[in-house]
């Protein structure tokens, strides 16, 4: 159907520049595919933070005493390492381990059926600290002292290297998310360049009726926005739908499948059209922009 | 409003045209004149900016050309209107939304009634809706005329208007800017048709501007 000629469409800018079926396309695919990735990188990041808080928060507040003693000896060093904890600042509470989680700790390795009682098993005695924590070298001698095969665990040796490598990836994340961004943002300035190169008359028509700089670029911006928009949207209900599609969170899976959002995390994946829409905004302006400058 | 002293324009370290000096003052008609290739064209876009001056000065309103940003360049393409011998249009576009693009890029609001009246005027108002590629040759001119003066400008620039028009729609395209320059405008015309300027010649007072030699020169008698 052909305009009214009065309408009030006909003074808009966004019809001055011809539709592009190529370049439109493209840009909306290009947007729609990163924003995909982009959901990937962000499950990924939040769920290397939420791992990283796990074990930085809930191993950092507690520690394992390891006896190592003479069936004849446990339970005396086993009285006294308990004796020594409960004169330790720091302490909130200590409990020696029964014969069931010692079952439980070893289940995953020796199956259900290990005669527990029968073996020459340490006794181990979890403890968990206060916000201030304990003393572990005052501890440490202490236990020395009082209960030689006793050897305090603060987990350190093992959790630092493991919230460090959580830490890390979900920088990693956040890194993956801006590089996408930025490829993002070229593909759109290539596919704008192209559309810009192709309207090359329409711009000169343009500029010979006196229009300025900001008019013809806002005619391909709002387009590029557009499609940028639309194209992260289906790319981001896409990703979120594949991610919700994967395993949910379980102990024995570990990591791999707690690679989801949970809770209000949903709610991130949402900002994925919208951060889209600014990169293509800029990325379109300033190609638009700086081709302008060459045409007088 | 516009101004040329001691003007010269080159491309490419080539020294196109030199030496011009004129003035035009408000409601003049001008003919240039000159053969093939002289730099009647490169003249003209002198007169809107497309091109500046690699030495001399050019006034546009009483600003040096040189001197203006892009966006004043363009703000003063609003007060002059050109017409192209190849007529750029945005194809996609119907006749009346070319023809009031100006107004659009200027963010002025389209008045229907006045806009029909103007495709009326230059006999267009049938083809209002049509494409610009539906249009004939010298449907085409009439309506790059139209859309050179809606924003009602004081200089109106015609490169070639007629140039790929018949006799009887070249006198018809002529008869509109005598028409115009009548109610005031500045009309400067780019042609080699010294037929054109002699009918012209019977209706209004023009000068008329000869570039030879890479020199602008007023002719030595009018024509």
């Amino acid at each position: 159907m052909r305009l009214n000629p009065f309408s009030r469409e006909l003074s808009s800018a966004d019809r001055v520049v011809p539709p592009t079926g190529f370049t439109a396309n493209l840009t909306v695919l290009t947007a729609a595919a990163m924003a995909f990735l982009a959901v990937f990188a962000l499950a990924l990041s939040l769920a290397s933070g939420r791992l990283a808080d796990r074990w930085a928060y809930a191993l950092a507040r507690s520690a394992t005493i390891r006896i190592s003693a003479p069936p004849e000896q446990m339970e005396v060093q086993t009285r006294a390492v308990l004796d020594a904890l409960a004169t330790t600042p720091g302490v909130k509470s200590y409990r020696p381990l029964e014969d069931d989680e010692m079952r439980d700790l070893l289940d995953p390795w020796f199956g259900p059926d290990l005669p527990v009682e029968d073996l020459p098993l340490p006794q181990l005695v979890e403890l968990v600290e206060t916000a201030q924590g304990i003393d572990a070298e005052g501890l440490r001698l202490r236990l020395a002292a009082e209960a030689p095969g006793a050897v305090l665990d603060d987990h350190t040796r093992w959790r630092r290297p493991l919230v460090a490598a959580a830490d890390k990836l979900r920088w990693l994340g956040w890194l993956s998310l801006v590089l996408i961004g930025g490829a993002m943002a070229g593909m759109i300035t290539l596919a704008a360049q192209a559309a810009l190169a192709a309207n090359g008359q329409v711009i000169r028509t343009l500029r010979l009726v006196g229009a300025q700089d900001a008019f013809i670029a806002r005619a391909f911006v709002r387009r590029f926005t557009q499609r940028g928009f639309v194209g992260a949207a289906l790319g981001t209900g896409l990703g979120m739908g594949a991610v919700a599609l994967l395993p949910a969170a379980d102990a024995a899976g570990g990591f791999l499948t707690g690679l989801g959002f949970t809770g209000t995390g949903w709610l991130w994946p949402l900002a994925l059209p919208v951060l889209a829409a600014v990169v293509a905004y800029g990325a379109t302006r300033a190609a638009a922009l700086r081709m302008l400058k060459g045409i007088r | 409003m516009i101004e040329l002293q001691d003007v010269a324009v080159g491309y490419g370290g080539t020294e196109l045209l030199a030496e011009m000096s004129l003035k035009l003052v408000p409601g003049s008609f001008h003919f240039l004149t000159g053969p093939s290739g002289a730099g009647k064209t490169t003249f003209l876009k002198l007169c809107y900016a497309e091109l500046l001056p690699s030495s001399g000065f050019l006034g546009l309103y009483g600003q040096d050309a040189r001197t203006m940003s892009r966006d004043d360049i363009a703000q003063m393409r609003q007060r002059i209107g050109v017409v192209h011998q190849d007529c750029q249009f945005l194809d996609h576009l119907s006749v009346a939304e070319n023809v009031a693009l100006p107004l659009t890029v200027a963010g002025k609001p389209i008045d229907g009634r006045e806009l029909v009246e103007l495709l009326s005027w230059v006999g267009l108002k049938a083809q209002m809706n049509a494409l610009p590629p539906q249009l004939s040759g010298g449907e085409r001119q009439r309506a790059a005329l139209a859309r050179a003066i809606i924003m009602s400008p004081e200089v109106i620039v015609a490169d070639e208007p007629t140039g790929n028009l018949d006799w009887e729609m070249s006198l018809r395209l002529l008869n509109l800017l005598v028409e115009l320059n009548k109610m005031g405008k500045t009309v400067v015309i780019a042609t080699h048709d010294l037929n054109l300027i002699r009918q012209a010649k019977a209706q209004v007072s023009a000068r008329v501007l000869r570039i030879a030699n890479r020199r602008l020169q007023l002719a030595g008698a009018d024509l």
